[in-house]
């Protein structure tokens, strides 16, 4: 007989191979307390955190932490329903009316997390006869929505408005509305979409716009709004997605939009309506999250000086890091090995980031994917720079100094 | 201009010979994830290359029922002939 599991016979020893290679499984890493937003006890020693999606810090942000305790204390802990029958209390109509409002929008739908937005936003806006357009580095989230729509699914060069506008031209004369989706920042590289020539192309073939603004919000922009308002061209974008585990440091997700039709969205969408809605200790989280966003642009400005830091550290070092500078910096590693190596001794010595492996990563070499917080202080990035000149040596993925 | 199975399917190996890690013996019967090692990714991307030289884009979801080279060529040929 066939057993059940042998589909992961592969995954098994791939699992084996990098464990023993480095001593840890990369993927049960444990955070044991939080200390601060950038220190967590991992192995029972005070870890500094690159590794994270709390651009802003405000997981640990008193004015949530307060807003969360005392919603729990009036509301209770959870909704235990859906959207759509009992699961809506006058705080999730509150947070979507804040939302919609921060970005000057007309509705907002909030979801259960932002992968369940990007779920569900993609496969009830594309369907039938409809072509969705992705960008072809996009998250897990984009491509599971696209398998979930009936709609035809075609993939464009990264980041390349030229190859977008080409693809999208062979689709002349077809019938069907084209839904083209890009991502503000990618969330493994860090780098940033040519949006306004992206808006030139979705003008010129009369395509929809929808930007997966999960790394970006909070990030670029004036306000904070990501990618459309810091090129000027929110009015081109027909749907922002977002979340609010990243900069908001909370859980769930966001669809906002001009288009009056996102009231019918909320009958059609599986995602949004086949599931509970978020506890209103959380709402009041991101409610209060969202008010310290506001208050404190200078949070914005922090992220940005202490990116342009370790950036340009790594790059002083001779790392192979991302061009472009952005709160999501990758070191690009030839060798599988040597990623595992390096990650490994970069935990030792006391710095976390992210470990991506081919074929989660865009051109099948690995990645330690670094992402800096408002909060971290100058002395920790610089930390964190010595430790990975010592960790790339150690890995001899930077050259012994002669 | 009539693209046959045999004149895409020839093209297909052509471009696939390029890359140097893909065996020198393959013909239109291998199977592109078994016999050639390209996981799923590598998959999307080359079949991104064979829209490129034949001007024609393949649904992601036609890709699902495609096993062999012979199979690619065959969905090239007919969405042209559709187009
Ligand atoms: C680009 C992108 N979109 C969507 C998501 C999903 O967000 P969440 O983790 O809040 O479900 C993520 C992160 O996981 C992401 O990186």
């Amino acid at each position: 007989m066939t057993s059940l599991f042998s589909k992961f016979d592969g995954t098994a020893g791939a699992l084996g191979s990098l464990v023993e290679a480095g001593g840890r499984n990369p993927f049960s890493v444990v955070i044991e307390k939080p200390v601060s937003s950038t220190v967590g006890i991992i192995e029972g020693r005070e870890t500094l955190l690159f590794g994270t999606n709390n651009y802003l810090g405000l997981s640990q942000s008193p004015r949530a932490i307060k807003a969360a305790q005392d919603a729990a204390a009036t509301c209770g802990v959870g909704t235990t329903g859906s959207r759509i029958a009992n699961g809506t209390q006058s705080l999730h109509r509150q947070l979507e009316r804040r939302i919609a409002d921060y970005f000057g929008r007309r509705d907002a739908m909030v979801f259960s997390t932002g992968y369940q937005a990007n779920l569900g936003m993609i496969s009830t806006l594309a369907g039938k006869d409809d072509y969705l357009i992705l960008d072809a580095d996009s998250h897990a989230s984009i491509y599971d929505g696209s398998r979930l729509s009936p709609a035809q699914v075609i993939r464009f060069r990264h980041n390349d408005a030229d190859d977008l506008y080409k693809r999208l031209k062979r689709l002349d004369g077809t019938p069907g509305a084209k839904l083209i989706v890009v991502e503000g920042i990618y969330s493994m590289t860090g780098n940033v979409p040519p949006i306004a020539e992206m808006v030139a192309v979705k003008r010129e073939t009369g395509a929809y716009l929808l930007v997966d603004e999960a790394h970006s919000f909070g990030v670029m922009g004036e306000r904070g709004l990501g990618i459309a308002e810091q090129a000027g061209v929110e009015a081109d974008v027909d749907f922002i997605v977002g979340t609010f585990s990243k900069s908001l440091g909370t859980v769930g997700g966001y669809c906002v939009s001009d288009h009056p039709e996102l009231e019918l969205v909320r009958l059609n969408c599986r995602p949004y309506m086949f599931t509970a809605s978020l506890p209103p200790e959380v709402i009041a989280a991101t409610l209060a999250a969202l008010e310290d966003m506001a208050e404190h642009p200078e949070l914005r400005t922090q992220l940005k000086d202490n990116a342009a830091r370790l950036h340009a550290g790594f790059h002083g070092l001779g790392l192979n890091a991302s061009k472009q500078v952005s709160p999501v910096i990758a070191v690009t590693l030839e060798e599988i090995g040597q990623a595992i190596v390096m990650w490994n001794r970069l935990l030792d010595l006391g710095v976390y980031v992210n470990l991506s492996l081919p074929p989660a990563t865009p051109d099948s070499r690995p990645l330690l994917r670094c992402s800096v917080m408002a909060t971290h202080t100058a002395e920790q990035i610089d930390k964190a720079i010595e430790i990975f000149k010592q960790a790339a040596l150690d890995a001899k993925a930077l050259p012994a100094a002669a | 201009m009539s693209e046959t199975v045999e004149s895409v399917s020839a093209l297909i190996i052509q471009k696939l010979l390029a890359n140097p890690k893909v065996p020198r013996d393959i013909d239109g019967n291998c199977k592109i994830m078994d016999d050639l090692a390209f996981d799923s990714l590598a998959v999307m991307n080359f079949v991104m290359e064979v829209e490129d030289s034949m001007d024609v884009s393949v649904p992601l979801d036609k890709l699902a029922d495609i096993r062999t080279i012979n199979d690619l060529a065959a969905c090239v040929v007919d969405l042209k002939n559709k187009g």
